[in-house]
């Protein structure tokens, strides 16, 4: 295969056309020959920025040669040495403001594509049955961590490669947080994928119980007193799901992005066979532009719907990454910026028939920076519809720092941690992800649950 | 895995379940709910505690078949599993923490609403464990949608059952009770009622008439039942309170009923509401929006 060291190999893609009817994997990753050729286009610098444009700090040249020269197993060694989770962020980091970002090569052209390669890597490692190698020996101290997603699962696999004795408990039916409920299948297969790194986590000592509330069904005083755990990690995710405070926002056919995403993803809507409803509306808007915003249009695109972006700033403030932009585009998917809600319109029965929207110019920057948007006066107009989707963010769920003695939070309710090893105010307590900023990203989280594995085993090892 | 200790059936559609769930079983009080998903595919079902024993670590609930899923979970027996039982969830009853020489001083009247008389059990049994005895309406359609009459009567002051048709009891609705008992001279501080949307509205109406403060136990729309979804928001005092975390419990005169009644329709499609004015027949109805 010829390569142009300026270009990145292409990745194979379902069409438009066809994928915004199916749930499939919009991305179909690199073949051997592909991944090979995008892998000769790595310079492998001896002083790699992207190693350090890597929240996990992976060896990233480490595993690019090793593709390179056709030694699969022990590319995915070099990875599983950083990561539990390398073949959900391959698909989902935000490589091209990471890693890729960093990248020599992308001075002059493209940058190499680190998040493919990644995938390939993670891909060809479970399909020829490799797993990660657990700990030699057991070091008898049980570690409690509080939710599946990608800040537990990462902190309890590095515990576990440790020989620590590590639990997670999961308020839901279904281990995987965000990656099951969230993430639609489209961007990350939830069987082939993610279950089976969650299997990979097991695989090494890792026990999951799931449908245990913390702060309900027990609480981390009684984990530490009453069970026996001599370290806890929280790794509890984001929480309550944020609604504008406008008219109308109660009616039926108005859901958060919370709630539509987790009918679909994590009790499987879509599909005929299972029962849980999901409301297939004709005409959707979807209020936000985060990547969470993206995928919920993309969903109700392919449950049938003409699916509008309403979005109070401009394209380039769009805080989804570029290739959801993308992907939503190409799909079909109507992007109404600098457009805000004022007023959802409801029909005699309670149902969403519309939304008052109003046009918006951006100011002067704001606290965080961007630019302040404005209404532009006299420019309301009204979009027919019969669904609403609030994709605003999350408050954190209180349930945890209500429920435990001497855990402090900030005055965004976020549990304060901190950066370096995920110490919380009590001791033994870590914590880290979207229970600690607000939400975030999956490769933060698992940057957080990392760096708490190892303050709670520099705790431990006291 | 749940286990499923023991099953009976308390009407033709009603029954009854002890579960296996020693961590809900140790840590839960009366006003809390489950969430129950019977296999791989089912929804998840939020239900309101009905009885518990941490001894014994079961959790008792009970269900009316009524939909697709309670339906399917009326076949489960002894000895059955269910795949997933999650709690408890949302806040205890408010009487739990309020010192029992205050709850003696207080008059408290339940009143419960059919298959609402399981949720409403609980609370009158732990109010006797505390030495008070609170008052207990019970209202059903007719004879056999009366459920746990016995076990009401040996842990409440005076036991009072109505049917709508007057098969058996006073023959009357909640609320004619309420007002009979009332014009006879009783006085209540407290109302709790429980049971199908359009009884909390029209009790929370009449006791607002009345003065005497009300508790309901909402029961929307819920899927995870933790705070993450927001279906089960509703509107109490102009506030956007989600039922799963903030509740399910709320002051009746401040819930707005009509908004939730009309939110509990989202998934009822033509079909299931002709289905349930079939069943239901004309007793109860008059634009509650439960039933179309």
């Amino acid at each position: 295969m010829e390569v142009d060291v300026l270009k990145r190999v292409p990745v194979r893609e379902q069409e438009p056309s066809v994928r915004a009817a199916n749930f499939e994997e919009v991305c179909l990753g690199y073949n051997m020959e592909e991944a090979v050729a995008e892998a000769s286009r790595c310079l492998k610098c001896k002083n790699p920025q992207c190693q350090k444009g890597c929240p996990v700090n992976i060896d990233i040249p480490g595993f690019i040669r090793a593709i390179e020269e056709g030694k699969m197993e022990d590319s995915f060694k070099v990875l599983s040495m950083y990561s539990a989770l390398p073949a959900i962020c391959g698909r989902v980091c935000p490589q091209e403001s990471q890693c890729e970002a960093k990248c020599i090569r992308g001075i002059k052209g493209d940058a190499v594509s680190i998040g493919k390669l990644e995938r390939f890597t993670a891909d060809w490692a479970r399909e020829n049955g490799i797993r990660p190698q657990g700990a030699a020996e057991k070091k008898g101290k049980k570690v409690a961590v509080i939710g599946s997603g990608p800040a537990g699962l990462t902190c309890a696999g590095e515990l576990a490669k440790e020989g620590y004795d590590v639990t997670i408990f999961e308020a839901l039916h279904e281990p995987g947080g965000v990656l099951v409920y969230g993430i639609p299948e489209f961007r990350l297969p939830k069987q082939t994928v993610v279950a089976a790194e969650i299997e990979n986590v097991k695989s090494l000592g890792v026990r999951i119980e799931t449908n245990v509330v913390i702060g309900k069904s027990t609480t981390i005083d009684e984990l530490i007193n009453e069970e026996g755990f001599e370290a806890v990690f929280i790794g509890s995710g984001a929480g309550l799901p944020k609604f504008m405070g406008i008219p109308g926002e109660n009616a039926n056919g108005v859901f958060s992005a919370n709630e539509f995403l987790t009918r679909n993803n994590l009790m499987k809507a879509y599909l005929d066979d299972y029962d849980t409803p999901i409301f297939h509306g004709k005409k959707v808007a979807v209020v936000g532009g985060g990547n969470v915003a993206m995928d919920a249009a993309r969903t109700a695109l392919r449950l049938g719907a003409q699916v509008h972006i309403v979005y109070r700033r401009g394209e380039s403030e769009l805080p989804a990454r570029v290739e959801e932009v993308h992907h939503a585009k190409e799909e079909g998917i109507i992007f109404n910026l600098l457009t805000n809600p004022k007023e959802i319109l409801v029909d005699e029965n309670g149902w969403v028939r519309g939304m008052v929207c109003v046009e918006m110019e951006l100011g002067e920057p704001d606290a965080s920076g961007r630019r302040r948007p404005v209404e532009k006066a006299g420019s309301e107009f009204e979009l027919e519809l019969d669904t609403v989707i609030m994709s605003l963010g999350t408050s954190p769920n209180p349930l945890i720092s209500a429920t435990t003695k001497g855990l402090e939070t900030n005055g965004h309710k976020c549990i304060i941690a901190q950066e370096e090893n995920g110490q919380t105010s009590k001791a033994g307590v870590y914590a880290g992800g979207d229970a600690v900023t607000g939400a975030a990203t999956v490769i933060l989280a698992m940057g957080a649950g990392k760096a708490a594995a190892k303050g709670i085993d520099e705790f431990l090892s006291k | 895995m749940y286990e499923i200790t023991k099953k009976k059936f308390l009407s033709d559609t009603i029954f009854l379940m002890d579960v296996k769930a020693p961590r809900v079983a140790a840590n839960c009080y009366p006003g809390q709910f489950v969430i129950v998903k019977m296999d791989e595919k089912g929804e998840r079902i939020p239900l309101t505690i009905c009885d518990y024993d941490a001894a014994a670590g079961t959790v008792t609930i009970v269900v009316q078949a009524i939909g697709a899923s309670t339906k399917m979970m009326a076949e489960y027996n002894e000895g059955d599993f269910l795949r997933d039982f999650t709690g408890p969830l949302g806040c205890k009853s408010e009487l739990i923490d309020e010192p029992a020489e205050e709850l003696k001083k207080k008059k408290i009247l339940f009143v419960a609403g059919g298959v609402g008389t399981a949720p409403v059990y609980p609370q009158v049994k732990w109010l006797h464990s505390q030495g008070v005895f609170a008052d207990c309406i019970i209202g059903a359609r007719n004879k056999d949608l009366v459920i746990l009459e016995e076990e009401m009567k040996a842990v409440a002051g005076n036991v009072y059952v109505t049917t709508d048709d007057g098969s058996y009891g006073f023959h009357g609705n909640v609320n004619d009770k309420i007002k009979n008992l009332v014009s006879e001279g009783k006085t209540y501080d407290l109302v709790i009622a429980i049971g199908p949307l359009i009884m909390m509205k029209f009790v929370s109406l009449l006791t607002k008439e009345l003065g005497i403060k009300t508790v309901v136990s909402m029961n929307p729309i819920m899927v995870d039942g933790t705070g993450m979804c927001g279906a089960c928001r509703l509107s109490v005092g102009g506030e956007v309170k989600f039922a799963c975390v903030d509740g399910p419990e709320f002051d009746g005169h401040l819930v707005n009923f009509d908004e939730a009644m009309k939110r509990a329709q989202m998934y009822k499609t033509e079909e299931g509401r002709a289905i349930l004015r079939e069943k239901e027949g004309a007793t109860h109805h008059g634009g509650c929006g439960q039933c179309g």
